[in-house]
């Protein structure tokens, strides 16, 4: 009842959701293995940040949605700047892209008759 | 109860409708009557869903019909026959199934619109627009005519309109209205144009009728490019999707949801098109094809665009538009190979219907999430949030669920429906597989960069405060639906996905049979 089937693969939701389970009782288990004689407020609980001193205003330290994927996005730039000169804002331009599709749309209705 | 089910079609569209001009009436007996009022018609609404939808699966999606007028009404032509002047509605198991869609989000969206308009003027003309809105939607999945799909289409392109640019003080949001008002009444003409084709060639407008009638010729060729460039571009498909960041990104929160399910009234209207209407009058396989090539281009656009945003709200509609193409990647697959009927691609139009109720409950919950952070923060910019999850704890739990969801990651409704488009797509190309599922792993990228820019973090001084309890039940609720459609998807494709894949699939003789006799 809970499964999906495609005919050459399927889906228990379930049968995934105890097995998650069973996964996550296996990590709290390793987990519970750990030292429990740490010192607190000591460095041993201290934020490490790749040896440097943590600053007094944390959120300066927050890494904010721009930085995220720069390296991606930068690798990508080839392709980013054909895309985005796509996306002109001129309604003009989205009138012409409708006209384009249609014109395709035609002739491969045309040709496939 | 009977009767009242009998009635349920023509009601769905009816009440909204006198719901949005007895709105500003109501309006003035103050915003708790008007507010109560605008509840009741919501909920009384999506309770006649629920029995259209009740009656029509428990007949395993049998299409019905309802008829307004053709007693006593009739023009009598020179040949000696008579024409009724009537309007049909006729509702099959896809029909009632898009209906469960609309009623679901318009419900949640108004509930939402409560908490989230609260103190704002213009609320008044705000929701009657919604329920303009609604009656629409309604009316384009309820029809069985043609002239009044279009109708219903400018109905709803009219109230889409006003919600966009509903914020007049904002430049931007005018911008928006301005150019979703254009193209939409592009996309209107040309469905104008189409229907005025079918009825100079045939002299009907009844879709059934015409769907008997329909010969494969050159205007029915020309007619059925019209309506398809016509229905993608309202439906946002890549490249005519331009409009959908404005749009969604523009109008108000909670409208940014209904104006999704207003897009799958569209794509509704493209797939009744292919399969009811036309048929295998066409070259199915062309068609087919196209819609797999739109669906790619949609996918991978909709989310790699969705990757370089920093506003919330315009990552969440690109995100939008990418589920637009898992949708039409679904049921192009199926439409490539409808002639054959392989297994795989009624798995494939399983998938891809399904994935309409599954997109529209995961990115209802993530537009009404970030509705309840920029009613917070004062910001839709992701650069200058942070630390949101300290002061928003259960709206960024909500967010993480509407996330997932939509980036396909089990155990939640997103990878049931995906994981047949996944399965049936590969068997068709893997090459279909292979984008849709790396684009899937990219939309996860893109709402891991949201939950790491607004919510985790050092606490920011002056952002955030949980999202009252008015925001917060449309968001459980969604959230619900969400899990349980991921949790017992089986159980939903059997009773509600199935019957109205089986409308598209297998249907058509059944639709036309029942107005023109003999199905």
């Amino acid at each position: 009842m809970n499964g999906i089937s495609s005919g050459f693969g399927a889906w228990n939701p379930i049968a995934w959701a105890l097995l998650f389970l069973g996964v996550l009782a296996v990590g709290f288990a390793v987990r519970s293995l750990g030292k429990k004689n740490y010192k607190r407020g000591t460095g041993q609980t201290k934020v490490f940040l790749s040896g440097n001193e943590e600053p007094e205003d944390s959120a300066a330290l927050h890494v904010r949605g721009r930085h995220l994927y720069w390296g991606m996005v930068e690798g990508l730039s080839g392709y980013y700047r054909r895309v985005q000169a796509l996306h002109t804002g001129v309604l003009n331009d989205y009138a012409a892209w409708f006209v384009g599709v249609l014109a395709v749309v035609f002739v491969i209705l045309v040709l496939a008759r | 109860m009977t009767a009242l089910t009998n009635h349920a079609p023509v009601l769905l569209i009816a009440i909204p409708l006198l719901g949005a001009f007895a709105v500003p009436l109501i309006g003035k007996l103050g915003r708790t009557a008007r507010n109560t009022f605008v509840g009741f018609i919501a909920a009384i609404t999506a309770a006649f869903a629920g029995l259209l939808a009740a009656s029509v699966f428990g007949q395993a999606g049998a299409p019905s019909l309802y008829v307004l007028g053709g007693h006593g009404f009739a023009v009598p032509l020179p040949s000696g026959m008579s024409v009724p002047i009537r309007i049909l509605l006729e509702v099959d198991g896809m029909g009632a199934f898009m209906a469960l869609i609309t009623a679901l989000i318009t419900l949640t969206g108004a509930f939402f619109s409560f908490s989230y308009w609260k103190g704002r003027s213009g609320g008044t003309l705000f929701y009657s627009l919604l329920m303009l809105l609604t009656a629409g939607i309604f009316g384009m999945e309820l029809t069985g005519d043609m002239f009044n799909f279009f109708v219903f289409l400018e109905v709803t392109s009219i109230a889409a309109c006003g919600l966009i640019g509903f914020r007049v003080w904002l430049k931007t949001s005018q911008e928006a209205g301005f150019k979703v008002m254009a193209l939409y009444t592009l996309s209107g003409l040309f469905v104008l144009l189409a229907v005025g084709l079918l009825y100079g060639q045939y002299g009907g407008l009844n879709i059934a009728y015409l769907a008997g009638a329909l010969t494969g010729s050159t205007i029915d060729i020309v007619a059925l490019g019209l309506l398809l460039t016509g229905l993608a571009l309202k439906a946002g498909a890549v490249p005519l999707h331009m409009w959908a960041p404005d749009a969604y990104g523009e109008a108000p929160a909670p409208m940014s949801a209904v104006l999704v399910a207003n897009s799958q009234a569209s794509l509704y209207g493209l797939f009744r098109v292919l399969f009811t209407l036309f048929g295998l009058t066409i070259s199915v396989a062309a068609l087919g094809w196209i819609l797999i090539v739109l669906a790619l281009l949609t996918i991978f656009v909709g989310v790699t665009m969705a990757l370089i945003q920093n506003d919330i709200k315009r990552l969440i509609a690109y995100g939008a538009v990418s589920q637009i193409g898992y949708m039409l990647l679904g049921v192009g697959v199926g439409l490539a190979v409808s002639v054959a009927k392989p297994d795989y691609g009624f798995v494939a139009m399983q998938g891809g219907i399904f994935h309409m109720l599954n997109d529209a409950a995961c990115i209802g919950l993530l537009f009404f999430a970030s509705g309840a952070i920029v009613r917070a923060t004062g910001t839709r910019d992701l650069n200058r949030m942070g630390g949101l999850a300290h002061s928003m704890k259960w709206t960024s739990v909500l967010f993480l669920v509407g996330a997932f969801a939509l980036a396909g990651v089990p155990p939640f409704n997103g990878f049931a429906s995906k994981f047949l488009i996944y399965e049936a797509s590969f068997k068709l190309s893997p090459f279909l597989a292979v984008i849709a599922i790396l684009s899937s792993i990219l939309l996860l990228a893109v709402f891991v960069k949201v939950f790491q820019a607004a919510f985790l973090g050092a606490r920011q001084e002056g952002l955030g405060g949980e999202a009252p309890m008015g925001m917060m039940v449309p968001m459980v609720a969604l959230a619900l639906v969400v899990v349980a459609f991921g949790l017992f998807p089986g159980f939903f494709v059997d009773r509600i996905v199935t019957p109205a894949v089986n409308a598209l699939w297998y249907g058509r003789e059944a639709y036309i049979g029942l107005v023109l006799g003999g199905g």
